[in-house]
């Protein structure tokens, strides 16, 4: 059981990072990305080419990745999304154009790193046991770290910083924090650098456990939205809490259900049908939104 | 044309001359049309490429040498390519856009459902096709127009596992699969192959989703089991490096082995040294075993497409087949009832593999007919960033 725990708590802490950046463009503009997976793969892939390939530094490495998907997630947004959220207020346009972004990234993804899974050296070796009731190697325990304290900075940057608080301002809403002065355009394309930023640490973080290939965005992306509708969509404390559920259902429920085969996420599914029928704005979300 | 639209001249010269060229090229050899239809995009990406490109290098390495000789006549080979994207509704799409083509003679469907699927309509419009899939029934009678491109699980698993038993002491096994149809059709022939030797198995029942990043859940419980063996069925190559790194971290030191083709270097960089050991089976993969053909497939391949994939070890021989057997007997290039009736007495040398080894249709005790590609069955062991030959074996 303590093993299963374990798994759960880094299992959640990788989860409630790829889900921040999700629910931090779904509160800011109302966009479902279904885009994020693949930016989580480019981001992978910029950390295995700079720090695998090139040989660089994994800090280096991570910063190069941030940087890179923070830019990528700017001109999205910038040249994709605000022109369409500008000349269409019908919400299947940005999910259209957010569904042929995923396309897209996945074709260019394929094309420029190939079809194979790729993988990078441990960034760190040895392993925590503890007579065999937990097993845990040290760079998963680093990993799990890091993903912590990246969420609590996180946080604190929406809370304390001037931008922070004016996304928190944007997602609250948008009409009241324009007309306080509140530059939408600019805190929108930042907030959505910010979520592809984020996509990308956690794919340059993971790469090092559990490696990337092109073709895991779309598996990524709902995932991603799962966790997202469970906490409730558009908040920050929701995606948290709905990674670290996601994470322990399926930690608990493998450990424990093997046995009777591959029933851990018809559970999960069937749990999460129930759960949205009876609360479908997820555990933290506003039933207007 | 006025010299006031200098680039439509230039641009209109430029198709000129390329269709000039092309029409040269076509006026030296009539082309011969192969097709291919098999996943080329999304997470199972990997097994269709590989096919694919080995199918274009062998092509154009023929084409650049003169073509392929077939009753005194040189052909130029083109591969037709479609992307089913694992979807039967696709692949049926694809095999009809090959009957559409004139293509009698198709590569692929890389997956149980996908062979499945086209099987109607492949035997409607006279086409024979090699896919990578392992249901008996898509080989047994009276199925007659599909030939399995590679070994199948139930021929080498036993081998396997008989060889580990006697050399290497193992008494438990433990089976673990991914949850789709051919990973799982897999699991159970191994199984009941390691059942049938007196093994006990430990663990049958333990799946997961094909998309998974982090196995250690996936493996805390079948670990626990201590099996002497751990068999990943049909194990997608990009997921075999982190199912082996997840069970040695968890403190695993048994064997590890699977009967699906890998590739050495992504096993290198997705689990390093700990892979060491990795059991699993390869065509001409070995440089023991390899001839100076194989070796220049290799260097073509990596020319034209950046890197090699050790997956064409085995995937190089469809098209190979496919041609001698044509060559074999050249009425079968239109006919495939043609086609079916070489393959009973057909044999030609293999030129990727050194010493006797010749290309020759098997299945007889699997199917009760000749629809298997006889491909060397070469179990080999990962170490240290490649493949050594443990034993070769062959199917009847």
């Amino acid at each position: 059981m303590e093993q299963a725990i374990v798994n759960g708590l880094y299992l959640g802490s990788q989860y409630a990072l790829i889900a921040l950046g999700l629910t931090l463009i779904f509160a800011l503009m109302n966009v479902l990305n279904f885009a994020h997976g693949q930016l989580y793969v480019l981001g992978g892939f910029i950390t295995y080419v700079v720090y695998g390939q090139l040989g660089l530094p994994f800090v280096l490495a991570l910063v190069a990745t941030a940087v890179t998907l923070a830019l990528v997630g700017a001109a999205i947004e910038k040249f994709l999304f605000r022109p369409v959220i500008r000349r269409s207020v019908r919400e299947e346009s940005t999910m259209l154009l957010a569904a042929a972004i995923a396309f897209f990234l996945d074709a260019v993804i394929l094309l420029l790193f190939g079809e194979k899974q790729r993988g990078v050296p441990k960034i760190m070796d040895g392993l925590l046991n503890w007579d065999f009731r937990i097993v845990m190697p040290y760079d998963r325990i680093l990993i799990g770290v890091l993903s912590i304290f990246i969420i609590v900075g996180f946080i604190l940057y929406m809370q304390y910083s001037k931008p922070g608080r004016a996304m928190r301002a944007l997602a609250q809403d948008r009409v009241a924090a324009q007309l306080m002065g509140v530059r939408v355009d600019r805190y929108s394309m930042i907030g959505f650098a910010l979520g592809a930023m984020l996509a990308g640490v956690v794919g340059g973080l993971l790469v090092t456990i559990t490696g990337v290939n092109s073709g895991i965005g779309g598996p990524i992306s709902i995932k991603a939205f799962m966790m997202v509708m469970i906490g409730g969509a558009g908040v920050i404390s929701g995606a948290i809490a709905g990674g670290f559920i996601l994470g322990m259902m399926e930690s608990v429920g493998l450990f424990y259900l093997s046995s009777y085969g591959d029933i851990t996420y018809l559970i999960i599914f069937a749990s999460l049908m129930v759960f949205l029928a009876i609360r479908p704005q997820g555990l933290m979300g506003k039933p207007w939104g | 044309m006025s010299n006031k639209f200098p680039l439509l001249r230039k641009a209109a010269t430029v198709v000129a001359l390329s269709l000039g060229l092309t029409g040269l090229a076509s006026a030296q050899n009539p082309v011969l049309k192969i097709g291919f239809v098999g996943v080329t995009s999304g997470p199972a990406a990997a097994w269709g490429i590989s096919n694919q490109r080995s199918m274009e290098t062998r092509a154009a390495w023929i084409n650049e040498t003169g073509g392929f000789e077939i009753d005194g006549k040189k052909y130029d080979i083109e591969i037709v390519s479609f992307d089913d994207q694992k979807d039967p509704k696709r692949a049926i799409a694809g095999m009809e856009k090959m009957a559409q083509e004139g293509i009698n003679y198709v590569v692929g469907p890389n997956v149980d459902d996908g062979a499945a699927a086209v099987r109607p309509v492949a035997e409607k419009n006279g086409i024979m096709y090699f896919p990578y899939a392992f249901p008996k029934s898509l080989y047994t009678a009276p199925a007659s127009n599909a030939v399995l491109g590679m070994v199948a699980n139930y021929q080498s698993g036993p081998a396997i596992y008989k060889y580990l038993m006697e050399e290497k002491g193992v008494k438990k096994v433990a089976f673990i699969a991914a949850n789709e149809s051919d990973p799982l059709s897999q699991r159970d022939g191994g199984v009941a192959a390691a059942k049938a030797l007196g093994l006990e198995v430990v663990a049958d029942k333990d799946t997961y989703q094909n998309d998974t990043r982090d196995f250690v859940p996936v493996l805390t419980p079948v670990l626990r089991a201590r099996p002497d063996l751990l068999v990943l069925s049909g194990v997608a190559p990009g997921n075999a490096p982190l199912l082996i790194r997840a069970a040695r971290e968890l403190g695993y030191t048994g064997l590890i082995s699977t009967e699906t083709a890998q590739d050495a270097q992504v096993l290198q960089e997705g689990a390093g040294e700990l892979a060491n050991g990795f059991i699993s089976v390869g065509g001409a993969s070995t440089p023991e075993i390899r001839t100076a053909a194989m070796e220049e497939f290799i260097d073509r391949y990596t020319k034209m497409f950046g890197e090699y994939n050790d997956e064409s070890n085995t995937k190089v021989y469809a098209l190979e087949y496919i041609l001698e057997t044509i060559k074999a007997n050249p009425a079968s290039m239109a006919d495939v009832e043609e086609f079916k009736k070489t393959m009973d007495t057909f044999e030609a040398k293999n030129i990727y593999m050194k010493g006797d080894a010749t290309l020759k249709y098997v299945g007889s005790t699997s199917f009760g007919q000749k629809r298997q590609v006889s491909v060397p069955m070469v179990v080999n062991e990962y170490m240290d960033g490649e493949f050594r030959t443990l034993f070769i074996a062959e199917v009847d």
